[in-house]
């Protein structure tokens, strides 16, 4: 029996998806921007590893927040530079 | 204007004695500066070529004048080659990790793959001098490493093994140097270093670059004589010193003697550079001063970048002390007179203003009093020139100004200035206000816009800006006038209110139900600016009564209705309303305060109820016109009645002093016989806790509860007669426990939440005996601050004060040093038009501004929507 921790299970973590090409393009249209404007989370990211989302993949991540019950944001996975 | 560019990348790197030479348009020889006549010797310091300061003359390489010419570099021929002190670190890493025979990095291309990576992935680390092992053999050509030990400043040497004693042999520069050489440029990258720019024998000088004499200019002073600039000075010594090397050299001085002059050269560059250098006494001027040179230009508060690049000094501000005046608006300033009449503001002539500013002009660079009609300093005419105004030639420039001048006039009543109180830590640190000229030395503001600026009258100092522009006026007004900035961003309430004396006086004013007769009810009033009396409230023998609450009502709008609990509301498990003993449930229905007293919870700053509602419902500017009555009001408020504090309103009687004596007692009782409790081993411990903090913890709550007792006792005596219980009550200042330590007992002094348990052993104090666990061995006061500490307790509560004090200093510090980093880290956002937050650069830092695109500024303290405000509005009762 595996043992490993999937970080997602945790309720501090909040839930990461995936989003398909479509999405994708919609989002970049909705906020008239291009994916290097997005925020950017590292592809060796715990929870981006979970949901095995690869480098140049956009996320969204569902949170529950303070001021408005429930917050989207959107994140460009990309490769870690080298130091 | 041309279109602002991105910087794509910047490159670091040294430079060559080439590109040195290439950019020099001189070289320097010659350590003088000025001949006789005071001409510039050629191939000197001050050289023609270098650039000009003096006016008059030209430069001799681009031929511009002293104002227009930037200046060029020219350049010295050092003799021996010298180490630059900023390079030193960079030099000992390279000698430790190469071979002093090969110039070979000292490992093999596998154990440096193992730190930097692969080829196609270079994450690792760079080379450093920890993976190299001291004294190892080169893997390339095999020769044995010797230690290199390095001493500040400058000097390098190699310990060498001679019949079984160690040596130290010194590196000259020029040894150095050769090594640097023989490093190939593969084995620099590893090490971060890029051979194309930086090649590591360019940091040991062979040539030394002469800053142009535009950033070391001479002065001229009083007496004629030219004074040098630092720099120069430091100059002049490298040349002389560089010349008499020079000599000795050829001249086949001994060995010793070179060796000497050569130091003397590397100390003369070293302090140079940086006169700073650890190990290395500081240059001096004549005077004993130390020199300020090259890095001392750029490091520090003064520096180039926080002083003069970061560092911005304006125009058209003066600062002075600020006093409160009451009596003002919140949204004035009162201005000095003589800074009214040195800051001006520039008018355009127009046919409409032309009569208005001839008028202005007569009057001249000093206006008579502070209501006279303002006057001028300059008339700027259509071809920019400056006509200074004096008394000899106020008409004849009047008759000569038309359309097409400029007048600067004088700052006059209700023009626009912006207001400021550093540390600037929030937007309403700097607000708009409107002048009101006034006699006086100091800059006067009503005592409610204090909050936002932390402002007192200690002696602070404030500063005063004018802007130059309609449109610098228009924003201010628009954006940040006093009135648009009541509501704090921080937490969507008012931040300006009635502090202190305001609180007080309008406690006072509407606490229970006092009758006025016509007189009074209009010295409390007249300053508000009323129009009608309200009919009476009753007329006992034909004279007219108005109530207090009636009296405070007339400043309140007509349509307001709300109801809440005021600062002096007990929290009771059943609330009485109407019926409230304390008076401290306020309602007030269309716009008449019904009952309740008004205080801090009503109209202070950062709660202020009323000063909200009004806001919401009816908009700044009626909430800036009840800002001003009520400070006026309570004003007249505390001075209908008098207030004043004194030591004898401390004073009990004798029964609440021998309660209090009882309960003291009963206390100290208590506690011993805890103690003997614990001391055989009887006490339960608590869970999770030793015996000993059982103990603890217990005695600090016997004595806890002690002291809020004497405080009840003291306080029962005390009533609302006593200034000190109003302001506690009302939410001015003070609490009741400050009450209680006045009159009742100080209480149990604590260092970090723990009674004091340092100093002798075992013992706090000489005084006690060895393992008192007492009351007063540990630091319980229970004198009070009017009946006075003894030793032992003054000194207990000299631990405690400290600590407070050592607290607050060290977390102004770091939360300063916080905020400071926070601020660079978002300074440029923006929330732009789409709602998201954007970077200067478009890029999206959150999707939806605090994720629900709320203004906090418009949220009622939070919630997006004031559910309570508006229905209390409409159904005219409580919810």
């Amino acid at each position: 029996m595996s043992t490993k921790l999937n970080v997602l299970d945790h309720v501090m973590v909040p839930d990461h998806k995936i989003m398909s090409e479509e999405e994708v393009s919609e989002l970049l249209t909705r906020y008239n921007i291009t994916t290097e404007q997005l925020p950017k989370i590292y592809h060796d990211d715990p929870a981006v590893k979970t949901i095995s989302a690869e480098a140049d993949d956009v996320i969204r991540i569902i949170r529950a927040s303070h001021t408005a019950g429930r917050a989207e944001a959107y994140r460009l996975v990309v490769k870690r530079p080298k130091k | 204007m041309p279109s602002p560019k991105r910087i794509g990348q910047i490159e670091f790197g040294l430079l060559s004695p080439k590109e040195i030479r290439e950019m020099s348009v001189r070289k320097i020889i010659w350590a003088d500066t000025y001949d006789d006549d005071g001409f510039p010797y050629p191939q000197g310091l001050m050289d023609l070529n270098l650039g000009v300061i003096d006016p008059g003359l030209r430069c001799k390489t681009c031929d511009q004048k002293a104002s227009e010419c930037p200046g060029h570099f020219g350049h010295i021929e050092l003799a021996k080659p010298v180490i630059h002190v900023g390079y030193t670190r960079l030099i000992r890493k390279l000698l430790r990790v190469t071979c002093r025979a090969c110039g070979r990095v000292l490992l093999s291309p596998e154990e440096v793959e193992k730190v930097v990576g692969t080829e196609d992935d270079q994450t690792g680390d760079l080379l450093s001098e920890k993976d190299v092992k001291k004294e190892r053999v080169c893997p390339h050509c095999g020769e044995q490493q010797l230690k290199i030990n390095f001493e500040k400043p400058t000097t390098f040497s190699e310990v060498m093994v001679e019949d079984g004693k160690k040596v130290e042999h010194k590196l000259t520069p020029a040894d150095i140097r050769a090594r640097m050489e023989k490093i190939p440029n593969e084995d620099l990258i590893p090490l971060g270093i890029n051979p194309d720019v930086a090649r590591p024998e360019w940091t040991i000088l062979t040539v030394l670059p002469v800053p142009p004499v535009t950033m070391r200019p001479s002065i001229i002073l009083e007496n004629g004589q030219r004074s040098e600039d630092d720099l120069t000075h430091k100059l002049v010594d490298i040349i002389r010193i560089n010349q008499r090397f020079k000599e000795n050299q050829d001249a086949g001085a001994p060995q010793l003697i070179i060796e000497d002059l050569w130091e003397l050269l590397q100390y003369h560059v070293t302090t140079y550079l940086d006169n700073e250098v650890a190990g290395c006494p500081p240059a001096r001027h004549r005077s004993g001063r130390p020199l300020k040179t090259l890095s001392q230009r750029l490091k520090g508060k003064d520096g180039r970048f926080r002083g003069s690049l970061s560092g911005k000094r304006v125009n058209f501000s003066s600062r002075t002390v600020i006093s409160p005046d009451p009596n003002l608006s919140v949204a004035q300033v009162g201005v000095p007179r003589a800074v009214a009449n040195e800051m001006t503001i520039p008018v355009r002539v127009t046919a409409y203003n032309i009569e208005e500013l001839r008028q202005i002009v007569r009057t001249g660079p000093e206006r008579p009093d502070v209501n006279a009609p303002c006057g001028a300093n300059y008339v700027i005419r259509p071809d920019n020139r400056r006509l200074r105004l004096g008394a000899d030639n106020l008409d004849t420039v009047a008759d000569m100004i038309e359309p097409g001048y400029t007048v600067e006039r004088h700052l006059r009543d209700n023009d626009v200035v912006l207001f400021n109180r550093q540390p600037s830590l929030h937007r309403m640190s700097i607000m708009a206000h409107r002048v009101k000229v006034m006699e006086g030395r100091t800059f006067r503001l009503n005592p409610a816009v204090c909050p936002p600026y932390n402002a007192d009258f200690d002696g602070d100092e404030m500063n005063m800006h004018v802007p130059q522009t309609e449109e610098a006026r228009a924003e201010a007004t628009i954006l940040i006038a006093v009135q648009e900035n009541i509501l704090s961003p921080r937490f969507g309430g008012p931040i300006i209110g009635g502090i202190h004396d305001h609180v007080s006086g309008i406690f006072m004013l509407t606490h229970e139900l006092r009758w006025f007769k016509k007189e009074d009810a209009l010295y409390l009033l007249r300053y508000t600016g009323i129009e009608h009396m309200p009919p009476p409230g009753k007329v006992e023998n034909g004279i007219e009564y108005w109530s207090n609450k009636q009296v405070f009502s007339v400043i309140l709008p007509e349509s307001l209705n709300m109801v809440f609990k005021a600062t002096s509301c007990q929290n009771c498990d059943v609330c009485q309303k109407e019926k409230c003993d304390r008076d401290a449930y306020v309602r007030i229905i269309d716009g008449q305060l019904q009952m309740g007293t008004i205080d801090k919870k009503a109209i202070g700053a950062f709660d202020g109820q009323i000063v909200n509602r009004i806001i919401r419902q009816q908009g700044m500017k009626r909430a800036t016109k009840f800002i001003d009555d009520f400070t006026k009001l309570s004003i007249r408020g505390i001075m209908l009645d008098g207030f004043s504090f004194g030591i004898d309103d401390e004073d009990l009687s004798k029964t609440e002093y021998g309660q209090i004596d009882e309960v003291l007692k009963n206390a100290a009782l208590d506690v011993d016989r805890r103690i003997k409790i614990y001391e055989d081993g009887q006490l339960e411990p608590m869970p999770g806790r030793t015996i000993e903090e059982t103990l603890e913890m217990q005695i600090m709550q016997v004595l806890g509860k002690a002291r809020d007792l004497t405080g009840q006792i003291a306080g029962r005596h005390l009533g609302l007669g006593n200034s000190a219980v109003v302001m506690a009550v009302s939410g001015a200042r003070g609490s009741m426990l400050n009450l209680t330590q006045m009159a009742g007992c100080i209480g149990q002094q604590s260092v970090r939440g723990e009674r004091i348990v340092r100093g002798y052993d075992d013992r706090t104090l000489p005084h006690f005996k060895k393992g008192d666990r007492g009351s007063d061995a540990h630091g319980f006061i229970q004198h009070s601050y009017k009946g006075g500490l003894n030793p032992t307790e003054f000194f207990f509560h000299a631990i405690g004060g400290r600590e407070g004090l050592v607290d607050t200093a060290v977390r102004t510090s770091q939360s300063g040093y916080l905020q400071r980093r926070m601020i660079n880290a978002l300074q440029d956002l923006k929330v732009a038009y789409d709602g998201t937050v954007r970077s200067t650069g478009g890029r999206i830092i959150q999707f939806e501004y605090g994720e629900d695109g709320t203004d906090p500024t418009k949220s009622a303290f939070g919630d997006p929507v004031d559910v309570k405000g508006i229905v209390e509005a409409i159904l005219k009762e409580e919810v």
